[in-house]
């Protein structure tokens, strides 16, 4: 057992972990927040993305031991508290999911990406958010969620 | 007092909140204490038999709490009756960790417990299995030599074997002037929703659990846990509020649900099993297929004669059916017609119901010998589409209970700008790219399925509605809600739709683009039944001016009752449940198709699909640029999440006709790219102009609600129409899906 501090969504928590975790299992089984989900366990999904200090990561791919000290928002910390973030508002304006499960990552991903400044056109976005499938083809509601905050129309 | 009607209104989901927060949970994310983890191990042989099964490695690591194979598993059921649940084909259910007999690769035979996930994961591999093989057949194109009929059993009433030859086919087909002969080949496609299958279950003592299930049907799941494990049906109680998407994958009770109850029940513990991605490949999916098509026309471009031959894969154990061969005669007239509908047993698992199952495989089939009869004849395909139109549904004769085909050909056609179209193929072209225009018609059933609710009146004078039936993304929580609030008056802030739970009143699996019809219905009788019981209510209160009311005397609206004729004289749904001594006043009703009306009628949803591909010259990569589709479904009751369903059967269209198969080595008799990696689904960057439009079609027969479900009728015509605009494009008719770029070089 390996004992490691994150600070996820402005909390720090202690936990002992063994080496084998994966950043995504810990999340999910040791600290119950399941928001962030599962969908392969190997990085093609995209579903498991959180923010590990400000970039987007696929927390399936890192186990938790390498992110000691590190500072993760999963989908449960993007609201300030009951206040949504105008992606989360802008995601359910546009209907841009159906079973919901691809969502956190979605947003978690498109957080990242805006944050990442490389993408200049709606082509762009979809290209640098191919990493996350949704089932439910949702893709072109996603899209226009993505583009109403990144061209500054969303909604407070 | 108006309020506005909540159903045609595009309400946001109601759980959408839930959603982009991560609060919505899914089957593996419920807390519970003392939690055991299974992880299952699969056969690595395609037939044969388990010779020798070493657990002792696995169960000697710490954390490991036991290892359930077929040697020692627990009593379950033996009789094969008690396993069949509502969507079971006939034939024998497979029960995982029975006996040594290995039936299919990746086969689960045994199931390994431990205190934590990766413990269970790493002791998995510990355990040594050893086989005898035998020799096995998975590829359907190898043995369509030894197609035969399907068997019978109940879910035939669903899906019924093709009607009769009428006429004289051949001689038809000899004889017209036009006609085409041609061979469409699929390979099988798997589910893939994006949550991993996983059953939760709490073990409650006293025979009791609590199930927390991925699963499209709760009260299915609680039926087979019931049955097979001989419980009582009133103490096993499936939950499954939040789907992560199905697409029929979770019709059936699925064997990671059998593990977690058996080892449940056997240790007494609380216990998870959640398959892997690659464990979703030895699973249901929809099968290989084999058609052959002949069309024929004749000198005016009326169809004569119309044979469609499939052929399917189902297991050794199961004959799964689908509706494949007669669709065409339910969109085109024909004297002549010969379907035929074959099965042939694989050493697989059995397929199921995938996104419109049957009508996904034949339409593409269907719509792409349309086009190029249209070419053989000389005419417009959309033309040609309407020279052949169907008033009347051509196979019985029956009128439809609506039918808006031709306005959906009509308003897509303009939208699309389809008279740009020049026919030649090849003949458009933008820079470096082939330019294609296709277009095909789509057809599914309007099914309506019997269904329970219980709608309650609260002490606050709100609703509450109950139904076991689950909201897989497909909106049913928004839709109902809105429906309840209009049959009662009230806005939708005052109605709570509380479903996903077998506790709840009965509702068959959400499937077949049925839950709208079938569940709102449901809704539409009970709210009746509750307003007669509000005014009963109402009349016992002292000195009531509703003394003298009947039911047609009283109207409800924004949680009052008041007297038609004098609006002034009105009652609160709170005062009347305050008279009750305070009791909610609730009533539970069934809604029920209208069989014997309906018995005249051909009930079903039409569409039309048109589609822009783009060709590269040299690379051959096809992109899908834009599409529109024009549905006639009846009344939508949301256009927004209708929009979606369309919209994402859209990119299941594309995905079918340019992406997603499950590749099969029939050497080794398993799927090779069991990964979401290599079992390629379209991307963002794959997805383009998508264009929804919804064709006005009032249905006053078909149902309370006029409403014909939409999960299906927006996939069904797109793979032909993207086939067909790649022909356009390419001059290539391309029969095998998917279409990637290799077959045109």
């Amino acid at each position: 057992m390996t004992t490691i501090t994150l600070n996820v969504n402005k909390q720090t928590h202690t936990l002992e972990v063994l080496p084998w975790v994966s950043l995504l299992d810990a999340l999910r089984d040791r600290l119950k927040l399941t928001g962030t989900k599962k969908g392969c366990d190997h990085g093609q999904c995209g579903a498991c993305t959180v923010l590990c200090d400000g970039t987007r990561i696929l927390s399936c791919l890192s186990l938790a031991v390498m992110k000691n000290g590190s500072e993760i928002t999963t989908v449960e910390g993007i609201a300030d508290g009951d206040a949504l973030h105008p992606l989360q508002k802008a995601f359910i304006e546009h209907d841009a999911f159906q079973c919901g499960y691809c969502t956190p990552g979605q947003i978690c991903s498109a957080i990242g990406m805006l944050a990442e400044g490389k993408a200049r056109t709606r082509d762009e976005v979809k290209e640098l958010m191919s990493g996350n499938l949704c089932r439910c083809g949702a893709n072109t509601g996603i899209i226009d969620a993505i583009m109403e905050v990144k061209e500054g129309g969303g909604r407070e | 007092m108006k309020i506005q009607s909540a159903v045609g209104q595009p309400v946001s989901r109601l759980e959408g909140k839930l959603k982009v927060t991560g609060a919505a949970k899914y089957a593996a994310e419920y807390d519970v204490p003392d939690l055991l983890y299974g992880y299952v191990v699969h056969a690595t042989i395609t037939k044969g038999r388990i010779t020798r099964l070493d657990t002792g490695a696995a169960k000697a690591l710490q954390g490991v709490v036991d290892v359930i194979t077929h040697e020692n598993r627990p009593e379950v059921a033996s009789a094969d009756l008690k396993y069949i649940d509502m969507d079971a084909p006939p034939g024998l259910v497979f029960k995982p960790l029975t006996d040594p007999e290995v039936r299919y690769n990746g086969q689960p035979v045994a199931l390994v417990l431990a205190e934590d996930f990766e413990t269970a994961r790493y002791a998995s591999g510990l355990v040594e299995v050893e086989y005898e093989t035998q020799a096995f057949e998975t590829c359907l194109d190898h043995n369509l030599d030894n197609a035969r009929e399907p068997g019978k059993g109940f879910s035939t009433m669903l899906k019924p074997p093709p009607p009769k030859p009428t006429g004289n086919f051949e001689q038809a087909f000899r004889d017209s002037p036009f006609k085409v002969d041609a061979e469409f080949r699929h390979g099988s496609e798997h589910h893939n929703p994006m949550e991993l299958f996983a059953t939760t279950t709490v073990y409650e003592g006293d025979g009791k659990l609590t199930i927390y299930d991925k699963t499209q049907g709760t009260v299915n799941n609680q039926l087979f846990v019931a049955n097979v494990f001989g419980l009582r049906y009133e103490d096993v109680r499936v939950l499954a509020p939040f789907v992560g998407g199905a697409f029929g994958s979770g019709l059936r009770p699925q064997y990671q649900l059998y593990l977690s109850v058996m080892a449940a029940l056997h240790l007494k513990r609380n216990v998870r099993v959640v398959l892997s991605r690659k464990q979703m490949f030895p699973f249901p999916h929809r099968p290989q297929s084999y058609q052959r098509l002949r069309f024929a026309a004749d000198a005016n471009g009326s169809l004569t004669a119309m044979n469609h031959r499939a052929i399917s894969e189902t297991s050794q154990f199961e004959d799964y059916a689908e509706v494949v061969a007669e669709w065409s005669h339910k969109l085109y007239p024909s004297p002549n017609t010969l379907f035929e509908y074959k099965l042939v047993s694989l050493d697989l698992y059995t397929p199921m119901d995938m996104r419109a199952p049957g009508g996904a495989t034949a339409l593409h089939a269907i719509e792409c010998t349309m086009d190029e009869l249209a070419y053989e004849a000389g005419i417009d395909p959309l033309e040609f589409r309407l020279r052949n139109y169907a008033e009347t549904d051509p196979s019985t004769g029956k009128p439809f209970t609506s039918k808006a085909l031709r306005e959906c050909y009509m308003r897509a056609a303009e939208q699309f700008g389809w008279k740009e179209r020049n026919p030649e193929p090849g003949s458009m072209v933008r820079g470096n790219k082939l330019v294609g225009y296709g277009m095909a018609t789509g057809i599914w059933d309007a099914y309506q399925f019997p269904a329970r609710t219980e709608v309650i009146i609260t002490g606050e004078g709100k609703m509450i509605v109950n139904s076991a039936v689950t909201d897989i993304g497909t909106g049913t929580l928004t839709v109902m809600t809105q429906v309840a609030a209009d049959e009662l008056g009230l806005p939708i802030e005052d109605v709570t739709f509380s479903y996903g739970d077998s506790k709840k009143p009965f509702s068959m699996f959400q499937g077949g683009s049925a839950m709208t019809a079938s569940t709102g219905v449901a809704i539409v009788v009970a709210v009746k039944a509750l307003k007669k019981k509000l005014l009963k209510k109402a009349k016992s209160i002292a000195g009531s001016p509703f003394d003298r009311a009947g039911n047609d005397d009283v109207a409800f609206k924004y949680g009052h009752m008041f007297l038609r004729k004098q609006p002034s004289v009105s009652v609160s749904f709170a005062e009347i449940v305050a008279a009750n001594g305070g009791k909610p006043v609730k009533t539970t009703n069934m809604g029920a198709p209208h069989v014997l009306k309906l018995r005249k009628y051909t009930k079903s949803s039409h569409s039309a699909a048109f589609v822009e591909v783009e060709v590269d010259k040299d690379l051959k990569t096809i992109t899908v640029t834009r599409a529109v589709s024009a549905v006639a479904a009846g009344r939508i009751v949301n256009p927004k999440t209708a929009r979606s369903q369309i919209a994402g059967s859209m990119v299941w269209g594309i995905s079918k006709a340019l992406h997603e198969e499950s590749i099969l080595d029939e050497n080794l008799g398993k799927y090779m790219n069991a990964n979401l990696g290599e079992y390629h689904i379209p991307v963002h960057a794959d997805i383009n102009e998508l264009e929804v439009i919804f064709a006005d079609e009032r249905d006053d027969l078909i149902n309370e609600l006029g409403v014909k479900g939409v999960g299906e009728i927006g996939l069904v015509a797109m793979p032909a129409a993207i086939a067909n605009a790649v022909f356009h494009a390419t001059g290539r008719r391309i029969r095998e899906l998917p279409i990637h770029f290799d077959k045109l070089l």
